[in-house]
Order: C-alpha cells, then sequence, then structure tokens
C-alpha cells in the first residue's frame, strides 16, 4: 500500500511542471501537546480537512510530543534543520518557553509558517458562586489580597500570565495554582476547590452548559459573535467583554500557530501556507471554529511576524515584572 | 430504574451485525496493541481515530472502547509469559503471574487474569449504570489534598512488601522519585534533572523503565542460568483452561476488595495502575500467609487483575459525565468526542442519551467478546513458551527495543532501556526490590504535584489534610496502612505477655 501510495505521488510529481515544492514522503504533523489537548484537536481537524479535500497528494502521520509543555515537540522540530516533511503545531508557546525554561532551542529555530486562529480567555467562577459580574469579583479581590485562587494549565504559561497581568491591571493578589492541563482546572473549579479560572472557552463549554461554572468576561476588544444560548438562554454572546467590565486589560489571546524547521526553502512554506489557506475556505474549519469558539484569522508572512513581536514584546514586560526570565 | 430502561435501549442500538463486527475488530486490534510493549491503548487510540472521522459517533466509540478493552488484555498476556507489562497497568501482574508461569502453569496464569479482569470490567460497567449521577458528584469533591491522600495511601499499603531488607526498599524507592522529577516541573514550570539533554525533556518514560528493569533485566538472568524456560516442560491441556474457571469463586473476596479499590480508584481518576498497585497491597497485607506472594500465588494475579480492569471500565465514566478524562486513553477518546461533534460533559447523558447509553451497552458487551476471544486464546499463548529460548529470547529483545522506540519515537530511549536492563539485572542480584521503585515513578510526580497543590491552596499549613471528613478519612487509613506491621507487632508482643500471665508455669 505504502509503496503504491508513493509510486502515486512520484508520478504526480513527476506529471506537474518542476517549479514548485511538493512533498513526496509522507508529512509528519508533530503536535507539541498530549492526545486530546486544544494543540491536538487542532492538528487533527487540519488533517482530516486535507484528507477529505485531498488538498496533498502526500499522507500525513501525526505524532504527540507533548513533554515539558510542548518542548519536546519544538526541541524535536528544530533538530529536522531544512526538512520539508515536518510540521509542528503549537500556541505561542514556540516563542514563549525559551524565555522561561532552559530549553534546548531557540525561538528562531523554526520558521512560522501560519497562524489560523486565535483562542480567547475568560474569567470563570462557579455557578453558585456569588459573583454574577466581573466588576464586583474584582472589588472581593482588591478587598482581601491573595485570598481568590486562580486555577490554570502549567505555571508560567499563558494561564499564569493572563493571571498576572491582571493583578497588574486592576491592582489586586491572586493566588496563582497551576495543574497538569486546563482540563484539571476545570474539574477543580466546577467541584468549588478553586475560585476562578481562565480557560479557553472549549475547555469550560461542557461544565457551562450545566452550569457547574460560568463566564463573568471575556478578554477581546469585542463581543463574541452571535451564538444558540448555551445555559439558561445566555449564548456566548452575552458574555461581557473585560473592558465593558471596567478592567484595563482588553485584549489577551492565543495565536494557533503552525511551524517548520528553520532553514527550509521558501517555496516550501509557500507550498504549506497555500495548502493551510484552502483548509480555512472549507467548511469543515467554519465548523471547528464555531465548535470550540476560536475566532478565524489567518495570518502569514510579515503580518504573522509582527503579530509575534508583539506578543512577544508584550508577555516580555510580565516576565521582567515577575522575574520569570531566564538568561 | 430509568437508568435500566436507557440500558436496554442502548443495547437496541448496538446489537447489530455491523456493530458487532466493530466489537471484534476492536477487540482484535486492541489485544495487538497491549501485546506490543510500548504501543500501548493511548497511542494505539490515537492511531485509530483518524478511521473514525467518517464514522457516525456510535460505531466510532463503540471501536475505540472495544480496542482499549483489548489493549488492557492484551497488556496482562505478557506481563505473564515474559514479564514484561505491556501496560503500565499490568506491571502489578508480574508479580506472581510470571512466576506462575515459570513454574509450567501458564494456562492457569492467564485464564485467571483473564477471567478476574473480565469480572472487574463487568463490574465497573454495572457500577457506571447504576450510579452514574451520584458517582460524578463524587468525583467533584476531589481536589488536589485528596489526590495526595489516596497517594499516600497507595504507597502506605504497598510499603514493608517483600522480605528484602527495608532500607533497600527505601533506596529503590527514592531512586524511583528521582526518576519521576526528570524533566518539566509543573508547579514551577522550570526544567529539572535533565543536565542539558534534550531527549530528558520529555522525562523518563515509565514504560521505558519497566521494559528494562523487567523484560531485558530478566532476558540476562534467564541467559545467565542456562538460556531456557522452565515453562518449557509443562503440557498444555485446553482442559486447564475450564479447571481454572471452576477455582475464580475461591478468590472470592480478593475479587470484591480489588473491585471496590478499582472502581474507587477510576472514578477518582487515580487511574488504573494506582489501582493495581494498590490491589496487589491490600490483598498481601490481609492475607493470611503473605510470604507465598511473588512465588506465583493465584491472589496476587486475581487482584491486581480486577481492580485494573474496573478502574479502566470507571474510567469511563468521568468523562462522560464531567468531561474529565479518568486515564490517558479516555483523554484520547474525549479528542475524538469533540472531533465527531459532540461536546463532553455533564450535559452529554442528557442531550445524547442514545450515544452515552451506546456506549454503556456496547462496554457490555465489547467486555464478553473480549473475555471470550482472549480466554479462547490461552492455550495459543501459553505455547509460545515452548518455543525455544535461543528463537524466542531474540524476538522479545526486538519486541522490547522496537516498542521503547514507539513511545516517544526516539533513538535515546532504546539506550534507556538497555541502561535499565542492567539496573534490573544488578538490582536481582543484589536482591533489592524492583517494585517500589516502579510504584514510585508512576505515582512519584503526580503526589508531589498534588502535594505542592495542597501547600499552595493551604498557604503552607499540613492541616489541610484533615480540614474535610473525606480527606482526612483516606489519611487516616493511609496512616493505618502505613502502621499496620508495627501495630501487628504490639498486638502480637500483648498476646505474648497475656499469654505468659495466664500460664505462668510457661514463663520460668
Amino acid at each position: 500500500m505504502l509503496k503504491y501510495l508513493s509510486a502515486v505521488t512520484l508520478a504526480v510529481a513527476v506529471a506537474t511542471p518542476a517549479l514548485a515544492f511538493e512533498p513526496k514522503r509522507p508529512v509528519e504533523f508533530v503536535v507539541t501537546s498530549g492526545p486530546g489537548g486544544g494543540t491536538d484537536t487542532f492538528a487533527r481537524t487540519i488533517q482530516s480537512i486535507i484528507t477529505k479535500h485531498e488538498l496533498m497528494d502526500a499522507s500525513i502521520v501525526v505524532t504527540n510530543k507533548g513533554g515539558g509543555s510542548g518542548a519536546e515537540g519544538f526541541v524535536y522540530a528544530a533538530g529536522y534543520k531544512g526538512d520539508p516533511h515536518k510540521l509542528t503545531f503549537g500556541t505561542n508557546n514556540e516563542y514563549l518557553l525559551p524565555s522561561v525554561a532552559a530549553v534546548p532551542y531557540k525561538a528562531e529555530d523554526l520558521t512560522p509558517v501560519a497562524a489560523m486562529a486565535l483562542d480567547e480567555f475568560l474569567i470563570w467562577v462557579n455557578g453558585k458562586s456569588d459573583f454574577d459580574d466581573a466588576a464586583s469579583f474584582v472589588k472581593a479581590a482588591k478587598e482581601k489580597p491573595g485570598a481568590i485562587q486562580f486555577g490554570g494549565s502549567q505555571s508560567k504559561d499563558t494561564d499564569q500570565i493572563l493571571v498576572s497581568s491582571l493583578a497588574e491591571a486592576v491592582g489586586a493578589e491572586f493566588r496563582y495554582i497551576p495543574f497538569k492541563s486546563g482540563g484539571e482546572a476545570t474539574t477543580q473549579l466546577a467541584g468549588g476547590h478553586i475560585d476562578a479560572n481562565v480557560n479557553n472557552p472549549n475547555e469550560n463549554r461542557g461544565q457551562w452548559q450545566a452550569g457547574m461554572v460560568k463566564p463573568l468576561c471575556v478578554f477581546r476588544p469585542d463581543r463574541f459573535p452571535q451564538s444558540d444560548p448555551v445555559h439558561d438562554g445566555k449564548g456566548w454572546h452575552d458574555i461581557p467583554t473585560c473592558k465593558e467590565a471596567g478592567i484595563a486589560l482588553e485584549n489577551y489571546r492565543m495565536p494557533r500557530t503552525v511551524w517548520l524547521a528553520a532553514g527550509v526553502e521558501e517555496d516550501v512554506i509557500a507550498f504549506y501556507r497555500d495548502v493551510l489557506k484552502k483548509v480555512t475556505e472549507t467548511p469543515e474549519w467554519q465548523e471547528y471554529l464555531t465548535k470550540t469558539s476560536l475566532t478565524g484569522q489567518f495570518m502569514v508572512g510579515e503580518e504573522f511576524q509582527s503579530y509575534i513581536e508583539k506578543d512577544k514584546a508584550s508577555v516580555s514586560k510580565v516576565l521582567e515584572r515577575e522575574g520569570w526570565l531566564i538568561r | 430504574m430509568e437508568n435500566f430502561g436507557h440500558l436496554l435501549d442502548g443495547f437496541a442500538t448496538v446489537i447489530s451485525g455491523y456493530h458487532l463486527a466493530i466489537m471484534v475488530v476492536g477487540v482484535m486490534l486492541g489485544i495487538l496493541v497491549g501485546v506490543l510493549p510500548g504501543l500501548g491503548a493511548p497511542n494505539g487510540v490515537s492511531l485509530l481515530l483518524p478511521l473514525t472521522f467518517a464514522m457516525d459517533p456510535i460505531s466510532a466509540i463503540i471501536l475505540l472502547s472495544c480496542m482499549y478493552w483489548g489493549a488492557l488484555f492484551g497488556g496482562s498476556t505478557t506481563s505473564i509469559l515474559f514479564n514484561i507489562p505491556g501496560e503500565p497497568s499490568s506491571v502489578a501482574t508480574t508479580f506472581d503471574g510470571y512466576p506462575m508461569a515459570r513454574s509450567g502453569q501458564a494456562t492457569r496464569a492467564l485464564t485467571l487474569a483473564f477471567m478476574s479482569a473480565g469480572i472487574g470490567a463487568i463490574a465497573g460497567v454495572i457500577m457506571i449504570t447504576l450510579l452514574s449521577g451520584w458517582v460524578a458528584r463524587f468525583a467533584l469533591q476531589f481536589s488536589s489534598p485528596e489526590f495526595f491522600a489516596v497517594y499516600f495511601l497507595a504507597f502506605a499499603s504497598f510499603i514493608g512488601m517483600g522480605a528484602n531488607a527495608p532500607a533497600k526498599t527505601l533506596v529503590s524507592m527514592m531512586l524511583g522519585f528521582a526518576l519521576a522529577t526528570v524533566g518539566m516541573d509543573t508547579i514551577s514550570g522550570g526544567l529539572r534533572l535533565t543536565f542539558g539533554v534534550p531527549d530528558l525533556i520529555k522525562g523518563v518514560s515509565f514504560l521505558v523503565a519497566v521494559m528494562g528493569l523487567f523484560g531485558i533485566g530478566e532476558l540476562l538472568l534467564t541467559t545467565e542460568e542456562g538460556l531456557r524456560f522452565e515453562g518449557i516442560k509443562a503440557r498444555i491441556r485446553p482442559l486447564d483452561v475450564l479447571r481454572t474457571m471452576a477455582e475464580i469463586p475461591r478468590h472470592a473476596i480478593a475479587i470484591g476488595r480489588s473491585i471496590l479499590i478499582g472502581i474507587w480508584m477510576g472514578i477518582t481518576p487515580a487511574g488504573p495502575t494506582a489501582a493495581s498497585f494498590m490491589a496487589y497491597g491490600m490483598t498481601r497485607r490481609f492475607a493470611r500467609n503473605p510470604e507465598m506472594f511473588g512465588k506465583g500465588d493465584p491472589r496476587g494475579i486475581v487482584s491486581p487483575e480486577t481492580a485494573d480492569h474496573s478502574a479502566g471500565t470507571s474510567a469511563l465514566l468521568p468523562m462522560l459525565a464531567l468531561g474529565v478524562p479518568g486515564s490517558a486513553t479516555a483523554a484520547v477518546m474525549m479528542g475524538g468526542l469533540m472531533i465527531w461533534g459532540l461536546t463532553p460533559g455533564p450535559m452529554l447523558f442528557i442531550d445524547r442519551p442514545d450515544f452515552v447509553w451506546g456506549l454503556i451497552a456496547s462496554m457490555y458487551l465489547g467486555n464478553v467478546v473480549a473475555v471470550l476471544l482472549v480466554l479462547s486464546t490461552v492455550p495459543l499463548y501459553a505455547a509460545i513458551l515452548r518455543v525455544p529460548f535461543a528463537i524466542i529470547g531474540p524476538i522479545i529483545v526486538a519486541v522490547i527495543f522496537s516498542g521503547a522506540y514507539q513511545i516517544a519515537n526516539s533513538t535515546f530511549d532504546m539506550w534507556l532501556v538497555l541502561i535499565f536492563g542492567v539496573v534490573g539485572y544488578v538490582f536481582k542480584k543484589l536482591e533489592y526490590p524492583i517494585a517500589p521503585l516502579v510504584l514510585a515513578m508512576v505515582l512519584g510526580d503526580k503526589a508531589e504535584d498534588a502535594f505542592r497543590q495542597s501547600m499552595l491552596m493551604s498557604n503552607g499549613s499540613l492541616t489541610i489534610f484533615w480540614s474535610n471528613s473525606l480527606v482526612a478519612s483516606i489519611m487516616g487509613l493511609g496512616i493505618l496502612m502505613l502502621g499496620w506491621p508495627l501495630i501487628g507487632k504490639v498486638m502480637g508482643f500483648r498476646n505474648l505477655i497475656r499469654r505468659g500471665r495466664q500460664n505462668p508455669s510457661n514463663a520460668s
């Protein structure tokens, strides 16, 4: 079967005029999270769309390398310098990790291909909590410094950086308790063991449906688009933005990103850019975005590069203040 | 009784030629995946996931969950035959399963394992059927202090195992704790004990350690002893399968206790591995003749197997009812649910009862199918031991090394397996126990995370472990378990004194 497949791809490759790059071997999708994580669903959805719409002739192999908060996958990919058959999936952890931990790769060891969507962050509290809006939550936090416990996924990662930024923005003090995953932080919140978390919509949707947790506000410049109600007649659009709620932290999002190893040719980047662009034009991709409450935003080249620079700069300020930067 | 009606609907959905065929395929693939060490259920399920994109959710979940059952069964096979656990949760099965197989009773060992595993699994499904609502709420009460208490109990019920010197047990356990800390630390976000080696970032895989310590270590010993398995001499009679099945009721108490442990650990969710270790430790602790354990005691096989499977099955309940995966495999399946367009979480029971109860019905049928399949192949597996060592030995080595590579597609892990093999050999020669090392490696980092999270929650006060009745009772049970040998000694001493008083003539 494999021989037959590669023979076919070879034939196709020979038949097409030899200017553009086309993968001739199976392409490995390196996922920088464990099976079942957000990045895993992201990569596997793209895999299923590419396969279904035959956007690429070469076959796809997905491997999970989520050890060390994803560092395992990035180090692995960085080791294949110039290899056009390794596509790496991640978030902003690609350029965040090297700043906070002594991981053996540099952000420059990978070439950005595209950012395909932005994941949102919200403040969630227990469904039975007395807090009904972000303002009363912030007020309570200010009255008792350090009493409110935020749970989140991992340490010195997006969740803790957001909690730190929030504390700075409103002038309060929170306690942060790191868990292995956003899922654990959800259960702990639903069980009333922590006071709040800043999970992505998809991590808390099921629990919100059941009324076990409720959202207070979302860190995006404008509200979510209109959608079906989720719980108690309220939908994503009904959640106020944190800016509306008087929190001076308007925008905090996490890009879902795709990378190649450093040193690949320009036509290789162009090939995957086009394939991914076609992925975003399918109905299945739209369905994935709606289902996971992601905001579709396709960024490549200069635009993506400047997004990375801006994101890095704003995060670095937090890392600097907390003393998390490593030298 | 409402649940019962739903269950019948579920059976109506599931019983069709197509679904039964999917079940058989899933179970067989699962056994294959389970038998090959390193591949494991989570990897096997993620390999199958792309195939299910085009299927309807019910057929897809039947395929994946049946593969999970198959893998759980397959994992015990290699534990018993070659001392190589195919799954982390079947490590405890090696302690008595392998000695029994070596003494020429491979058929009995395998049958005991499969039967008790089947019983455990069915018990888990029955619990899900009857108690789904109540149990889901119970699981929510678990936070970091409770988790730490559970891990503490697991350690406590296992400590003092074997006749080894306590100091050697301690050394072995501490080594396991050290290995568990390698890699990224959840609480501080920093790297520990990686020494700048990129391959160590992901940590030392527990499976790599187990395959080296048990598998390679055992092969080295066998080579030294003259290149043969003692099991070869044994004759294999299919009738032995039936005879062993008749033996099962004698172990009813051990099985019952292990079911409770398994269900509890599956729900909380501390996982099947912790459950199997704890069940083994408990059965040994309460046995009247604990010195038989480790030499092929049947209770040492049925206990971990029952607990492993009842925990593996119950672990699906938190996934369905809360959206919290109870095991690595459940996490992969949850990813699958999202791709198929379902939202895992509390509303799944209400929004898609056909899916949930279809799955539960398939768990009954799938496990029955799995038990029948594996039992019918017992003589076949047992016959493997009759193959001369010169042939089977190299095959095992090849399987171990390919397995080590497959865990993370890393050649570094193959070197690690070799190193662990030598360590395992030295351990056995110097009579250091391996089990405490393995237990500390599996639960060490989880226990550490839970402890440090608790300390963050309580601002460094240890009273958090007594802060509510749940955590206090688990902690109390743990301390009781830890002190049991001491208490036993004191009681024995007092009995002696009393006897001495009643019968003064003996004293002189």
